[in-house]
């Protein structure tokens, strides 16, 4: 698969504090790619560097192939953390002017905007002047400039942060389309949840380095631990957990259930496999519940960051 | 070039539509029209004042010497005994009673007149009073030794010394005042217009910083091209509202005089030496209006108004960039504030009293100060050669400024929290 975003060895300092180490990324058409990260990772750097709003002191970077230019700009929608509008500007104006900076003629960007005003059903906002709108409402102005011109590469740093939940539904909703209408989707967080339910890529950032970065279905394959989450009755308990014991290693958990069980998380050693361990179960008890247990995003930055420390 | 148009134009359109820019651009020249209706109608009421003095003579010699004339009117109180004299005046609440005590010594006389007053006469009073005494005094002095005092009066000299320039053209002495009106209104003019504006220019940088806009922004943009059209549009607004006070300004005040009928040149300095001198002093003052050297002039005010201009605006965005809200501003306004006061401080005092001495060149050159010094000097005359090496200085000055200011420019906008400090100014010229 092709990628339309692709950075090399990309290093960035400010004075004696190093923002950014060599950070090589590859990002796929089409996807949704995710920088994780702590607070002061990096990641905004990052992000700026894509911007051109600060320029890198080695690396290079790629935009669909070509080395990234001013010209690129038109082709990026930003929506950086920090946002916000000119207050005494109206609507309407101000979101020409934010469109035409990004290379839409006026006639253009006012077909666009009427569009878009429709369907967020906001048309009679257009002569209002932002300090006149909600915090939310400013918000659903501040998606529309970052979308309006199209761009094939959209940027959003800590999307969800400052929007409130209707907002971010929105915004979540819309990311989902725009990949599906063929645009590329970066964005950075910290908030391993939303990694989770969107992304189909993420790297993981820390203290300027690259930790991790691949297939958000490989990076858990790679971290799961061959363990299985049983629920299970059995007649005799703590003979039954002494003969588990000698085999598999075993450690008490809890999920809902409806059954009196045993609930239990089991770790297998890599020379046995599923079917040992529930031929071994089915030997012994009632099996109401067996699953593989999958590693949250969450505990593989937890881990990887433990690791790296 | 498209984005800095765009930006131009909505930086003007900012300024313009703001709500206090409309209202000072409409209500300033109300205002400066009004104080000069009010100072001149105010000075016509102090003139028409009449003080009334009386005179007590014990010598019943001195009264018929003063005269009443449209400011002070004298009655002679000599027949009366001084005790009564001072009741009345004190009665009658004139403005004072002047008493010459019984001597045919003049010298005795000249120390020893009094003026009694309830209330302490104004200076320029006390020196009319005693300019008359002494005259009257002296003239009798003159008849007592038995010199005529036409004679005297006939062998003074008034020297008028003619003043020509090496090609033979004469000039005026007003001259210099014209000059002086000249360049000391263009160095006035940028200073008010470097410190008007260029707040603006940093107000609007703050602005987009507490909005927080500034980040979407040079997402498209470069900082640079977004200063430099800040900076323009704002000088644009600017034009506009200067051209507005000064049009509007000069009708008001056409409008006004013509209706109450005052007559505000009467004040002027200029005017009053007019009136003194002959019709051969307007001509000469004419034609020295004519040979200022206009063309020059108008040139350089254009080229170090800009420069001037410039110079200021971006390190006002520069300090913009580096604060938070305008009240961090205060210790960063010490660079922009001292040079400029010392431009017009210089320009006011030495260019004036020499305008080719070594202050007013050194002045002349440095970058901060040049564009006030030199406006001031021009109209006196300087080398193209001196204007050039300046404005060269000047020229380079603005470049190395402009970059310095879109490198703190660039790195502070994007800065939030902590009010730097000069030293992390400068380690951002390196980031």
């Amino acid at each position: 698969m092709q990628n339309l975003l692709v950075a090399k060895n990309v290093s960035k300092n400010y004075g004696d504090f190093k923002a950014l180490n060599k950070l090589s990324i590859e990002i796929p058409k089409q996807s949704i790619f995710g920088i994780l990260g702590p607070n002061g990772a990096g990641k905004t750097t990052f992000i700026r560097i894509v911007n051109q709003i600060t320029m890198p002191d080695e690396g290079e970077i790629f935009l669909d192939g070509e080395p990234l230019k001013q010209e690129h700009i038109q082709y990026i929608g930003y929506l950086p953390e920090e946002r916000g509008l000119y207050k005494s500007m109206k609507v309407g104006e101000q979101v020409l002017y934010l469109a035409q900076l990004k290379g839409l003629s006026k006639k253009e960007a006012t077909k666009r905007l009427k569009y878009w005003f429709e369907k967020l059903e906001i048309g009679d906002w257009w002569d209002k002047k932002i300090q006149e709108l909600s915090k939310g409402m400013a918000q659903k102005i501040q998606f529309i400039v970052t979308v309006l011109h199209e761009p094939k590469l959209l940027i959003f740093d800590e999307p969800f942060s400052g929007f409130d939940p209707v907002n971010a539904n929105l915004i979540r909703d819309e990311i989902l389309n725009l990949r599906d209408q063929g645009a590329t989707i970066l964005f950075s967080t910290h908030r391993m949840e939303s990694v989770e339910e969107l992304c189909d890529y993420m790297a993981l950032i820390h203290k300027s380095n690259k930790l991790l970065d691949g297939k958000v279905s490989e990076i858990k394959k790679q971290f799961k631990s061959n363990t299985y989450q049983v629920g299970i009755e059995v007649a005799q308990e703590e003979v039954f957990l002494q003969l588990l014991k000698e085999k598999f290693e075993v450690e008490p958990t809890f999920f809902h259930s409806i059954h009196q069980d045993l609930q239990l998380n089991i770790k297998i050693e890599p020379h046995f496999s599923q079917n040992d361990l529930l031929s071994f179960l089915m030997s012994h008890g009632k099996i109401n519940h067996f699953v593989e247990v999958i590693p949250s995003v969450n505990d593989i930055f937890i881990k990887t960051i433990q690791s790296h420390a | 070039m498209r984005n800095l148009k765009l930006i131009i134009v909505r930086e003007y359109l900012a300024r313009v539509r703001n709500k206090t820019f409309m209202i000072m651009t409409f209500v300033s020249p109300i205002i400066m029209v009004g104080m000069v209706v009010l100072i001149a109608y105010l000075s016509n009421l102090n003139s028409d004042d009449n003080k009334v003095v009386a005179v007590y003579d014990e010598n019943s010699t001195f009264f018929e010497e003063f005269s009443s004339d449209e400011n002070i009117s004298y009655l002679d109180f000599s027949e009366m005994s001084k005790e009564a004299a001072m009741d009345t005046v004190e009665q009658r609440d004139y403005y004072g009673l002047l008493y010459f005590p019984r001597s045919n010594d003049y010298q005795y006389l000249a120390e020893h007149t009094e003026f009694f007053a309830n209330k302490a006469p104004g200076i320029s009073f006390i020196s009319d009073i005693e300019s008359k005494i002494s005259s009257v005094l002296t003239v009798k002095e003159l008849q007592k030794r038995g010199v005529d005092p036409n004679a005297i009066s006939e062998a003074k000299k008034k020297v008028n010394l003619q003043i020509e320039n090496f090609s033979g053209e004469e000039t005026s002495k007003l001259s210099n005042y014209v000059k002086m009106f000249f360049g000391g209104a263009a160095g006035y003019l940028l200073m008010m217009f470097i410190i008007i504006y260029g707040n603006m220019v940093m107000r609007s940088v703050i602005e987009e910083k507490t909005n927080r806009i500034i980040e979407i922004i040079i997402s498209s943009v470069k900082p640079l091209q977004l200063m430099i059209g800040k900076i323009l549009g704002t000088s644009f607004a600017g034009i506009t509202q200067f051209v507005i006070w000064i049009v509007f300004g000069g009708i008001l005040l056409f409008v006004i005089t013509s209706i109450f009928g005052i007559d505000v040149y009467q004040s002027s300095p200029v005017n009053a030496q007019l009136d003194a001198g002959s019709q051969d002093e307007i001509r000469k003052l004419l034609v020295d209006i004519v040979n200022l050297p206009l063309a020059k002039i108008i040139c350089c005010f254009l080229i170090y108004f800009i420069g001037g201009y410039f110079l200021y605006s971006s390190v006002y965005a520069a300090i913009g960039a580096a604060v938070d809200n305008e009240t961090d501003t205060q210790q960063f306004m010490f660079p922009i504030i001292i040079p400029l006061m010392l431009g017009i401080y210089v320009g006011f005092f030495s260019v004036i009293d020499n305008p080719h001495g070594l202050v007013s060149t050194i002045f002349s050159y440095i970058p901060l100060t040049s564009p006030v010094v030199m406006l001031m000097r021009i109209p006196f005359g300087v080398a193209w050669w001196e204007i050039l090496i300046s404005m060269l200085i000047l020229i380079g000055t603005i470049f190395l400024l402009i970059w310095v200011a879109a490198k703190i420019y660039r790195v502070g906008i994007l800065m939030y929290g902590k009010k730097p400090t000069y030293k992390e100014l400068y380690r951002w010229l390196k980031y």
